[in-house]
């Protein structure tokens, strides 16, 4: 009996990388998912750091697709080598700071690579790209770019838009049937849910905007705003995290404040008090701040009046706030909260 | 029956647990146990869901009280009620096949 094929599908929690997967089982090829944790990915965390969102799902979508399919997952951390993506892409970004051409080339560059280094003697890479969906990186020129600079080259299956393509090596050997995929093109998201219900789904998962924060407008001016404060284009896990929580205000260049908007962000950003210099009142009750950069003694009586506002004596002639360094010495200094009008909008990053 | 792994994911948000969990247990043999602390309540509902996909099993889950916190969640994967955020969560498995 020939030796049946092997592929890895590119999951993404969303319903299209979920129907190419499914098309392809379908034709009788053992296939496996591999998904990469970026670090900007809209994954389960937001909502468990968020109070508001704990009633709502915080599944896995990936996992959950994957149990879906009955197929195993690989999860895989690309956090470090991702930086490199983000910060020098060579095709650009899309509309924010998302370089999803790049970050697609990127993928199924470590997909391939993944399935060398694991021996399991995969044939060939599945993706549920569908061209003319995402106008930056799903587009018909774009196609052959995605296939030629990750290496897959004709190893690359996109079973979903695979008609309007040249044949691929999994069609020409055989494995897979050309006249069962399909020639999905353009916005339009019909087709793909008709192919679903015919495949006999009836939930999945459509992220809005793309697959991760770097689509969000607010979220890459936090980050545009992270890099001009500190002078350079880098980042560590902890900074692009924190820009997903709080409010954050920057009266100068020198510091901003991370203020916590509800209990979840609270305690979230409590776990960074041995990092950074925080604020919270107790006097009245109210949230947590973090400072992040270099205030002098007049910048934190200001953080402190700005954090004020925020609590429960913000109508209070003043309120006592405790301003916590890294290394746990403390200090108190009253304050009067800092009227609205004092705060300017431009100090709120990112909204 | 005491694990041989033990692997500390404190203070990692989900995914990282999951893949934490799952860099450690490659390469281990069938059957052993493997002990997974967490503090994202995510995990509950993730490692038993990753664990499911690679034919692992999940012995219990508990907090630092020893309260049982599984089956977690239910199908849309919400914590299970009670569970205080900021608790530590210990996860046993077992490696499958
Ligand atoms: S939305 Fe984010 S994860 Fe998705 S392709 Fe674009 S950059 Fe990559």
């Amino acid at each position: 009996m020939a030796k049946q094929p092997k592929a890895v599908a590119l999951i993404s929690g969303g319903l299209d990388s979920m129907l190419a997967a499914k098309v392809v089982m379908d034709q009788g090829v053992h296939v496996e998912g591999i998904n990469f944790f970026t670090g900007f990915c809209v994954e389960g965390h937001t909502h468990a750091i968020r109070e508001k969102d704990r009633a709502k799902p915080k599944r896995n979508n990936a996992l959950w697709v994957a149990e879906q399919l009955g197929i195993k997952l690989h999860i895989i951390d690309v956090i470090e080598e991702y930086k490199d993506v983000l910060l020098n892409p060579k095709h650009g970004y899309g509309a924010n700071l998302n370089p999803c051409l790049d970050c697609k080339i990127f993928m199924v560059n470590k997909a391939l690579a993944w399935s060398f280094m694991e021996e399991n003697g995969f044939d060939f890479i599945i993706t549920g790209e569908v061209i003319g969906q995402r106008p930056k990186s799903q587009r018909k020129e774009t196609m052959p770019v995605i296939a030629r600079e990750s290496g897959a080259q004709d190893r690359l299956l996109r079973p979903l838009c695979a008609k309007l393509l040249p044949e691929t090596h999994p069609e020409r050997e055989g494995w897979v049937d050309r006249g069962a995929l399909f020639d999905f093109h353009g916005r339009n998201r019909k087709p793909q849910i008709a192919l679903a219900e015919s495949l006999g789904f009836s939930d999945w998962s459509q992220p809005a905007g793309g697959c991760c924060f770097l689509t969000d407008a607010q979220y890459s001016a936090k980050l545009t705003d992270l890099w001009q404060a500190q002078g350079s284009r880098a980042y560590e896990l902890d900074d692009i995290m924190l820009l997903k929580v709080g409010r954050h205000i920057r009266p100068n260049e020198r510091f901003k404040l991370i203020v916590g908007r509800e209990e979840g962000e609270n305690r979230y950003l409590e776990g960074y008090r041995r990092r950074f210099t925080s604020l919270h009142a107790t006097s009245h009750k109210g949230p947590l701040a973090l400072v992040d950069g270099d205030a002098d003694d007049d910048e934190l009586a200001l953080a402190a009046r700005i954090l004020a506002r925020y609590g429960q004596g913000r109508d209070a002639d003043s309120v006592t706030i405790a301003i916590t360094q890294p290394n746990a010495v403390a200090s108190e200094v009253t304050v009067a909260p800092l009227p609205p009008s004092q705060i300017p909008a431009q100090w709120h990053v990112g909204s | 029956m005491s694990a041989a792994e033990t692997l500390d994911a404190r203070g990692l948000l989900c995914p990282l647990p999951v893949i934490r969990t799952q860099d450690r247990v490659k390469g281990l043999p069938p059957g052993t146990i493997v002990e997974v602390l967490a503090t994202d309540v995510g995990t509950l509902h993730d490692i038993p869901a990753w664990c499911r996909v690679h034919g692992h099993e999940v012995l219990s889950m508990m907090d630092q009280d020893g309260v049982n916190l599984g089956p977690a969640g239910d199908e849309a994967g919400t914590a299970p009620q009670g569970i205080k955020a900021g608790s530590e969560i210990c996860i046993r498995l077992r490696v499958g096949a």
